[in-house]
């Protein structure tokens, strides 16, 4: 074991680790943008629709669907899926499939965030808001948002740490990430590169989780302060989905 | 025959193999799913007799369940080998360990002190409030709980196909990513019966949780 380890640090240590297609510090990139990418449109799609349902309190059948679903259908598959249907386009290899199932994989848990954030704010304080003469929007950007902002932020750290983990599977169709350099080793039996490999992601996925959990703390007002740290995890969903009549 | 781009042939021609991957892939699923709650339901007695050990139990659940899933097979193989059933079920296991232990803890911390109270008045022992009284007002949490872990671990199981197990991720990736006329079809077939799958698991289990929390029903619906 202590000879293997010596082994990962040797070849930690090797510049070829870190130069060409399949070096570290390509796929590092490449992992990096892809998901960057990838939980931007996850936000961007996946925000509004959450805070109109939870604002509205209409469509909450359709919140309930999304969780199931989003928890149902497999990642590789949605990669599988992604991949094949763009082939004949010409789309198959490269970023593209990888990109498209991403952000998939990553709206769920921020519409569920978003949708349970501003149902669990006080109904009281919201009346408040309206009787204080604040219109709809004023209620949404001023009152719900801020209160809620920690559930909200702790779906998009669910689905950052979920885009940057699920990246790596990215390889099983061509589409590189740090994967990549996990695969190749799969296939060639090296089980220096594979371990070694698989540490950077292990961090890279921890990092995101540290980090993303950081920043929800840094936006939470310290009003709300006192409430314990609630870590990453699916039953953020189902949980929160529980007490939406759901799983 | 071809229903759109489904090549229907194909999926006549191969359904043995279909089928022996679904066995597959519900036998992976099965011992993961399995040990997963006996771990479990260790680590939530200890929590429960010792509540500062939540933190730390429930961090480290957590942190595995960070670690992506071929990153995890591949941490493995040092010690378990490449491609092995014991790698890819320590992985699945891992990842059951946050979901199944945090709603068994929360399930017994539902439980009304009256109804623990009246337990210990009645002269109930320690491991009969247990079995009597706490583990069936927990159930409906727990079994969510296991419920979410089941749907979560047959969609985590197609991901060994990458180091060469599979159930059904061997349709999706192996066969799937060939450039065959067959490959949407087999990746549609392989997506279709994981999904598939994981609503007959999660629907079986709510049968059960209505089965055995009959006094539950109509408040814990769905």
């Amino acid at each position: 074991m202590i000879e293997f380890l010596g082994e990962v640090a040797a070849w930690f240590a090797d510049p070829a680790t870190w130069s060409g297609r399949d070096g570290i510090p390509v796929r590092l990139w490449e992992h990096l943008w892809i998901s960057g990418v990838s939980l931007a449109a996850a936000v961007a799609i996946g925000l509004p629709l959450g805070l109109a349902i939870g604002h509205t309190g209409r469509g909450a059948r359709a919140v309930v669907a999304i969780a199931n679903i989003g928890r149902a259908v497999p990642s590789l598959g949605l990669m599988g899926l992604a991949f094949i249907l763009l082939l004949p386009f010409g789309l198959g290899v490269g970023p593209l499939p990888t990109i498209i199932a991403l952000t998939a994989l990553g709206i769920p848990p921020i519409v569920v965030n978003a949708y349970v954030g501003l149902r669990e704010v006080d109904r009281e304080l919201v009346e408040a808001a309206r009787g204080m003469g604040m219109r709809a929007g004023e209620i949404l950007g001023r009152v719900e948002i801020p209160i809620a902002l920690p559930v909200i932020l702790a779906g998009v750290r669910t689905s950052a740490v979920q885009i940057v983990a699920t990246a790596t599977l990215a390889a099983a169709i061509g589409g590189g990430t740090l994967g990549q350099i996990i695969y190749i080793g799969f296939n060639v039996g090296d089980q220096v590169r594979i371990f070694g490999a698989a540490l950077v992601v292990a961090a890279l996925s921890i990092g995101t989780e540290i980090a993303f959990g950081a920043l929800q703390r840094a936006a939470t007002s310290p009003g709300l302060r006192d409430r314990p740290y609630v870590p990453t995890e699916p039953a953020q969903v189902g949980r929160s989905g529980g007490e939406i009549g759901m799983p | 025959m071809t229903i759109g781009p489904v090549d229907v042939d194909w999926i006549v021609d191969n359904l043995d193999r279909i089928g022996g991957l679904v066995v597959e892939h519900l036998y992976l699923t099965g011992i993961a799913m399995g040990i997963g709650l006996v771990i479990s339901a260790g680590l939530a007695l200890l929590i429960r007799d010792r509540p500062r050990w939540y933190g730390p139990i429930i961090g480290f659940t957590g942190t595995l369940y960070a670690i992506p899933s071929l990153a995890l097979f591949a941490l493995l193989t040092p010690l378990t080998g490449i491609g092995t059933v014991l790698t890819a079920e320590i992985a699945l296991v891992s990842y059951t360990l946050l979901i199944l232990t945090r709603n068994m803890v929360e399930g017994l911390r539902a439980v009304p002190a009256e109804a623990i109270e009246a337990a210990k008045g009645m002269g109930y022992t320690a491991t009969q409030r247990l079995v009597r009284v706490e583990l069936p007002l927990a159930l409906p949490i727990i079994l969510a709980g296991v419920r979410i872990a089941a749907v979560t671990t047959i969609g985590l199981v197609t991901v060994t196909a990458l180091i060469g197990l599979g159930g059904l991720g061997y349709l999706i990736v192996t066969i799937g990513t060939q450039r065959g006329s067959f490959g949407l079809t087999a990746t549609l077939t392989g997506v279709v019966l994981a999904v598939g799958l994981a609503a007959i698991a999660d629907l079986a289990l709510l049968a059960l949780q209505r089965a055995l929390t009959p006094w539950s029903r109509g408040r814990a619906a769905t």
